[in-house]
């Protein structure tokens, strides 16, 4: 078992490594408003934070992640390039369902990050490289991923604007996501809207619901998907090799899919700026689908690094969320890119090295 | 000793006293109808403990009682790693209800999950905030939806008449417990079409840590086998 000051020590270390990098330090604070953290994670988060009441500022949390207060704290005053970086807690419920599990997790641990907002095309080389440095001597293995070579493939399919929208709403939910392609792949049923002598309740209005339903009604005109596009997407989802291999084979998808050359083009400048800096990609697994199981709010180049331990989280995790710094920016927004370490998982490498 | 939570009033108290007096063992309530305190008949080494339904869960994995009778519901709502400490004994045959999801009985559009999950999509988009279920039954409606990938809802609070959270604005939908839906009728909302959250009935459990030869005796009158 080891101690938090350990911990504390190990998160010390890396926090003067992302300062010795560039980054100013920020201290957000432990107990944030839930309002903003609630509207973006919806009820995810309300399941796995410790929500609290206080009688003037209403609902708050305490402190379930770094990147929302922090992108925060830059919208509001930061000047451009700016690099942040953190160290301290973060709470997160664990509920067990119906059994308790032998070893549940912490409830607390600690996170030190970074944060780099930037024009620069070359920031996610800089801070995956910057993390690869950090960890990759504790023998984690690095995967990454793009959320805009996913959402591109599905922008570019022959479909409406409706079955597109609908299908990258849902793009991090895989099963649904699947159940829309197979409807959007097949003759649809015509169908039928029952009647009702009820009197309209609640907040949704009729005009939502009659347009609605003359969107069903003009979807199910639509001619099927050819079964060729879902082929393919399903390719594209499921590559998953060493990097040096990935590459041609978006390259060969990209000629099947040309929506997605733009994407694999930036992929392939991502990763030549890697091994620029002296990273062998042969160490690095490229999986198309990795951030699909991650973060929501990642829309563009994701990475993890994963100790071969069973049971455990990522060591280290993060991504580009330019889209978010535009729902928090009120109107600015600024290109983001950021990620995590878990010093507690260092530091229980270093105890058992 | 076995202490045995049962509920202390109502239907659900009758038709367990009912139960239990099938199997040879008559609970009754001693004194007047205002007192609750009980006593055991048939069987030594049995107390009763006449109990709020919803507090039954609490007091059989606080250990502070010994056999229970309250709703699956409760015990998967309120115990998070119920089987860690509790054994189902027995489902008893009454008290059936099942935790459904309703929407107003007007949205022609809307008959089952996947309709729920583009409404809500929808209305999200519309409102800018997200479509508001009315429950009191929150980790399982979570779960539910997780499992479903449903997203852009949330979850609000109501500890009563949550049928009329539509009607009164604070709600778009409902999450809640139904046996014969009259009142959903009522209230002009619809059940989805879709399996329950969860199909609950009143149901004898024990906490898992009680028992013993003792308990399997009592088990054995009951003609149940632990």
């Amino acid at each position: 078992m080891i101690g938090k000051r350990e911990k504390q020590i190990v998160g010390q270390r890396l926090l003067a490594a992302f300062r010795d990098a560039g980054a100013a330090e920020i201290a957000p604070d432990i107990l944030l408003p839930a309002e903003s953290l609630l509207d973006l994670y919806g009820e995810d988060i309300r399941a796995r934070a410790y929500v609290t009441a206080d009688p003037i500022r209403g609902e708050m949390m305490l402190r379930p992640d770094f990147t929302v207060p922090v992108v925060q704290a830059h919208m509001e005053s930061g000047a451009e390039p700016a690099r942040y970086c953190y160290l301290g807690e973060i709470f997160r419920k664990q509920d067990m369902g119906d059994t308790r599990p032998a070893n549940p997790r912490d409830n607390e641990y600690l996170q030190a990050g970074f944060e780099l907002f930037s024009r620069d095309p070359d920031a996610d080389a800089e801070l995956f490289a910057l993390f690869h440095g950090l960890v990759s001597p504790y023998g984690a293995t690095a995967h990454m991923g793009d959320m805009g070579l996913l959402l591109d493939a599905v922008a570019g399919l022959p479909l409406t604007q409706d079955r597109a929208d609908a299908l990258s709403h849902h793009i991090w939910r895989p099963g649904r996501f699947d159940r829309l392609m197979k409807r959007f792949s097949s003759p649809t049923p015509k169908r039928q809207f029952h009647d009702t002598d009820s009197a309209w309740a609640g907040m949704r209005s009729q005009d939502e619901m009659t347009r609605r339903i003359a969107r069903l009604q003009a979807d199910a005109a639509v001619a099927p998907l050819p079964a060729v596009w879902t082929e393919r997407l399903t390719r594209l989802f499921a590559l998953r090799a060493p990097a040096p291999q990935a590459l041609p084979a978006l390259h060969e998808l990209a000629d099947d899919m040309p929506a997605i050359a733009p994407a694999v083009a930036r992929i392939a400048t991502r990763m030549q700026a890697i091994a620029d800096r002296g990273i062998d990609l042969d160490g690095i697994i490229f999986d198309a689908s990795h951030g699909r199981t991650t973060l929501e709010y990642y829309d563009g180049f994701t990475f993890s690094f994963v100790a071969d331990r069973e049971g455990w989280p990522a060591i280290a995790s993060g991504g580009r969320y330019d889209a978010l710094t535009r729902v928090l920016g009120k109107g600015r927004e600024i290109p983001a890119v950021g990620g995590i370490i878990r010093p507690g998982l260092i530091a229980e490498l270093e105890a058992s090295a | 000793m076995i202490r045995l939570g049962v509920p202390s009033k109502g239907r659900l108290m009758e038709q367990t006293f009912e139960w239990f007096a099938e199997r040879g063992v008559t609970l009754s309530r001693s004194g007047s109808d205002r007192e609750y305190a009980g006593r055991v008949d048939g069987v030594d080494g049995v107390s009763l403990v006449l109990l709020s339904a919803g507090e039954i869960p609490r007091e059989l994995a606080a250990g502070r009682i010994e056999m229970g009778v309250t709703g699956t519901d409760l015990v998967h709502e309120k115990l998070a790693g119920w089987k860690s400490d509790l054994v189902e004994l027995a489902p008893m045959g009454f008290g059936h209800a099942d935790l459904i999801i309703a929407v107003p009985d007007c949205w022609r559009d809307c008959t089952d999950l996947d309709d729920f999950a583009a409404v809500a999509r929808d209305f999200r988009a519309e409102h800018g905030f997200r479509l508001r279920i009315a429950t009191k039954y929150h980790r399982l409606v979570r779960a539910f939806l997780a499992r479903h990938e449903v997203a852009d809802y949330q979850l609000v609070d109501s500890q009563g008449a949550t049928e009329g959270t539509v009607a009164n604005l604070t709600a778009e939908a409902i999450a809640d417990i139904t046996s014969s839906g009259a009142t959903l009728q009522a209230n002009n909302l619809r059940i989805l079409q879709t399996d329950p959250i969860l199909r609950s009935q009143a149901t004898l459990f024990a906490n898992r840590a009680a028992q013993g030869p003792q308990m399997s005796a009592f088990l054995t009158q009951l003609g149940l086998t632990a």
